[in-house]
């Protein structure tokens, strides 16, 4: 007699390759917060490090230091993955918090929002003293 | 019974007397170890960093801008009130920083016993302490 069959887990063989719960969009969002939080530790790091560098220097310095590459190139990812890292998180704790449907929606909406504008507020800003 | 969810709580104990079960007591109840006091600050302190950014925003788009933006910008975050969000910030930064890295390694499956997950919380608090101190000490010492 054979044994009975039995599942070990609910979700089904192609639900689990791709990933997603039932929101459709499962892994991805925990996987995007832990990339950018890998991320940003060493740009964070060289953030502060610039912050106390540059604290006493002209307008010029700060000019001539934003136009060289690699601070150029550090200085837009630091941007566009803190703004991607920070929308993520603001998300969760949205969706913890507010409850009432239209509330939550609004609120995930204007923070959204609110991210990307910035972020290309800074991405213009540097490009523009750096170009 | 008033309410229908009571009918959800009462129940008879071991004598066979009607007793209402007890609920599953909230946050507020609990005297508060360390990891859910920095499990919470770590959210805090995310939601203060992103309003932070706007202070990053700003100096940017001022380096952008002019000499005189710039001055004004610099100018602020000079001032008492600028330099104690600058204090805060730092804080926030340092904190949410060591305190992700604690979180990175829970994810990768490590440091969930008893003594080690006290032991890395109180590591991130003093991490947190000695370097905003070393940061404004070199910082200070150079402006």
């Amino acid at each position: 007699m054979s044994e009975t069959p039995h599942l070990d887990i609910l979700r089904s063989p192609l639900g689990r390759v791709r990933g997603l719960g039932s929101a459709h969009a499962g892994s991805s969002h925990w996987w995007a917060q832990r990339l950018t939080a890998t991320a940003l530790v060493p740009l964070t790091l060289w953030f502060i490090y610039s912050v106390i560098r540059f604290s006493t220097s002209s307008h010029q310095a700060v000019h001539d230091w934003l136009s060289g590459p690699i601070p150029m190139v550090m200085m837009l990812a630091l941007v566009a993955i803190t703004f991607h890292h920070l929308q993520l998180g603001l998300q969760v704790v949205i969706e913890d918090y507010v409850h009432e449907e239209p509330a939550k929606t609004a609120s995930l909406v204007l923070s959204k929002t609110l991210c990307w504008l910035m972020a290309i507020v800074c991405v213009v800003s540097v490009l523009k003293i750096g170009l | 019974m008033k309410d229908v969810r009571d009918a959800l709580m009462v129940a008879r104990n071991t004598d066979g007397k009607l007793v209402r079960r007890p609920l599953s007591p909230h946050v507020q109840v609990y005297r508060w170890p360390l990891s859910m006091a920095l499990s919470i600050l770590h959210r805090i302190t995310g939601v203060a960093l992103g309003v932070g950014t706007l202070l990053m925003t700003w100096w940017l788009v001022a380096a952008a801008s002019s000499d005189a933006a710039f001055a004004t910008a610099e100018g602020f975050i000079g001032s008492p009130i600028g330099l104690l969000l600058l204090f805060g910030w730092s804080l926030a930064l340092f904190f949410h920083l060591f305190s992700g890295i604690r979180h990175l390694v829970w994810d990768a499956g490590f440091g969930f016993d008893e003594p080690a997950y006290n032991t890395s919380g109180w590591a991130v608090v003093i991490a947190t302490g000695v370097c905003t101190v070393l940061a404004w000490g070199i910082g200070l010492a150079v402006w």
